[in-house]
């Protein structure tokens, strides 16, 4: 066998590759180039389908009817992805930085939530922001609150708990970054007379800060006015009293890998999501995963639904493959390990 | 190299002002209290499920505090349905978990030790399950079992449902697995071939007790991932019910305290997993 294996140099790592990779082609990939063919046909589940090419209308019809769905799930995730990318950032970095010994518990408390039922977690977000709650009750404490004020089935509950459920998904792949960091190029930084970055901080605070809180505020569907210049103030302050230059220069470009990585593995399973949709939301929140699953498991309209995935799937890998051709797939493959 | 030898002082020679050090202690302190607040949310919601595993419900939803009981405690497969679907649950991890692992260390080994034509592809081939929406793996295998439409595959049941789960597990375990590879030390081979040893001998004796712990690892994780799957279980299960296809269906109608006192019992073993296999590991070294 020893002189047959070098001899055949080849034979071990097709041996070793084959079981695995095979599995993936016919239970992954084969079953999307089948979504594709099923999203051209026509017919129904009782009756069997028919493949032509001329049912491209499942598209258009498609796209026709739900390209408002479309946008809101792009803008849902996307809105979830820049929250999550802000919790997430100082957190990692308080890991990363200020964490000592207590490193290893904190990140075992980041991902700890995975361990118990992801339908579970969501309920009790529909606990915690439903009209009885105590998070309601003090808000309503506030003055000007509406009376009629509540969170549940509103696109808030819907994109905070989407937001809660993917924050481990950006904390970790941050916290990887930042803690490659060379802590002597900081030092090095302050040592070139890197201090506070005070008009610099205060302007990009006041430009970020603004800027974000304009996209959520149309997400949420607020006054959107207002919540940019609540986040350009915001913005200011925080730049204005936080932010040193050698952050700015050192620790922030060197750890805009991790967060991208995390925005990819965040905005990802968030545009495919429908649970927190379903269950935090009202008819007028839904998502395009909403649809899909409602096509195929309720309606068995096979066709319109396979071409509502499809698009859908066509979307993200664009995405995917510009990311990976710009940063490579090491730091999501290399953050994925570490879950 | 004079110049930087004529400055007499950087600043970091020389002592901190007052106000360095007070900035520097705030700085300090809000980071780590916005961290300690940022876990509390994390955890809130599991604290909730545990919390209300002890709650005495008036009708059959288990949404609102009543008062304290531990009579579910006490019966927790006490509800039609619950115990089958836990098993189910139980025994589709294992078995998904056991097959993944197996073909993803196999793929894993493959990756880190040879150099092959294709090999780039193989990577794209691992990396996009993890790229997906899951919705949609489970909306693409949904139609290719109906179109076969003949058993193991249709109708769906026990068997798809393995099928789905093994398919997303083995991207996960190649990519752990690696990890642990990718800093082996490949001098203890060498040795084992120079004193004789085959390569099956040399695998078994020097590699995989090597990257057993990444292999654990990938196989926790394999397990975590399959007994919590919700969307792609929900597109390959048909009318079979696995624990979290049950909290789903009696989410309209109302969830027994049992479910809440299982997701306990779930999250508990798995906190304690992951800490005697870290105590383990750190014993080890």
């Amino acid at each position: 066998m020893g002189t047959l294996l070098k001899r055949h140099r080849w034979i071990a790592p097709v041996a070793l590759l084959t079981p695995g990779i095979l599995w993936l082609l016919v239970f992954y990939l084969y079953p999307a180039v089948q979504m594709f063919q099923s999203s051209l046909w026509s017919g129904s589940l009782e009756k069997g389908f028919e493949f032509s090419f001329s049912n491209y209308t499942n598209y258009t019809e498609g796209l026709a009817e739900y390209a408002p769905i479309y946008l809101r799930s792009i803008m849902y995730a996307g809105a979830a992805t820049v929250l999550t990318a802000l919790f997430a950032y100082p957190l990692a970095y308080t890991i990363a930085f200020k964490g000592g010994r207590y490193k290893n518990l904190l990140l075992f408390l980041v991902v700890a939530p995975f361990f118990t039922s992801f339908l579970l977690r969501t309920i009790s977000w529909k606990i915690l922001l439903g009209d009885e709650s105590p998070i309601l009750q003090v808000i309503h404490l506030v003055p000007f609150v509406p009376e009629d004020f509540r969170l549940l089935a509103t696109p808030i509950a819907v994109i905070s708990g989407i937001t809660y459920g993917f924050l481990p998904f950006m904390t970790l792949p941050v916290y990887v970054a930042l803690e490659k960091v060379d802590i002597r190029l900081v030092e090095a930084a302050r040592d070139l007379y890197a201090g506070p970055w005070r008009p610099g901080g205060a302007i990009a605070g006041f430009i970020v800060g603004g800027g974000l809180a304009t996209v959520l505020g149309i997400a949420f569907g607020w006054e959107w006015l207002l919540t940019g210049i609540a986040g350009a103030i915001a913005g200011t302050a925080i730049g204005w009293l936080f932010i040193s230059e050698s952050f700015i220069r050192v620790t922030l470009p060197l750890s805009l890998p991790g967060v991208f990585a995390g925005s990819l593995l965040t905005f990802i399973p968030a545009i495919g999501d429908y649970v927190n949709a379903e269950m935090l939301g009202n008819p007028d929140t839904m998502m395009i995963g909403n649809v899909i699953q409602n096509k195929f498991l309720t309606q068995n309209d096979y066709p319109a639904a396979a071409a509502l995935s499809f698009m859908l799937m066509a979307g993200v890998l664009v995405v995917v493959a510009i990311y990976a051709r710009i940063l490579g797939t090491e730091e999501l493959s290399a953050s994925a390990g570490r879950l | 190299m004079a110049a930087a030898t004529s400055v007499p002082t950087a600043p970091s020679g020389s002592q901190p002002t007052a106000r360095q050090v007070a900035t520097r202690f705030v700085d300090t302190w809000l980071l780590i209290v916005y961290a300690l607040l940022a876990v509390v949310y994390l955890l809130t919601p599991v604290a909730l499920i545990i919390l209300f595993s002890f709650n005495d419900p008036a009708g059959r939803s288990n949404f609102t505090w009543q008062g304290f009981t531990l009579k579910y405690w006490l019966n927790p497969f006490g509800v039609n349905g619950l115990p089958e679907a836990v098993g189910l649950s139980l025994v589709i991890a294992f078995l998904s978990t056991t097959v993944a692992t197996a073909l993803g260390t196999l793929v894993a080994i493959a990756l880190e030790r040879y150099r092959f034509k294709g090999r780039g592809a193989v990577n794209s081939l691992i990396f996009l399950p993890m790229a997906t929406p899951e919705i949609i793996m489970g909306a693409s295998l949904l139609p290719l079992f109906v179109s076969i439409g003949a058993p193991p595959f249709f109708p769906l049941n026990f068997a798809t449902i393995l099928i789905a789960h093994i398919m997303f597990n083995i991207s996960f375990v190649v990519v752990t697995v690696r990890a642990r590879l990718a800093g082996f030390p490949r001098h203890l081979e060498e040795a084992a071939a120079d004193l004789y040893a085959n390569e099956w001998q040399t695998f078994w004796r020097v590699t995989f007790p090597l990257i057993l712990p990444g292999v654990i690892a990938a196989a926790l994780l394999a397990f975590s991932l399959s007994i919590d799957d919700f969307v792609i279980t929900n597109f390959s299960a048909g009318k079979t019910q696995t624990f979290p296809m049950y909290i789903y269906a009696k989410y309209r109608i109302g969830i027994p305290v049992q479910v809440n006192v299982i997701g306990t019992v779930i999250f508990l073993v798995a906190v304690g997993a992951v800490v005697l296999t870290t105590v383990s590991g750190r014993r080890r070294r």
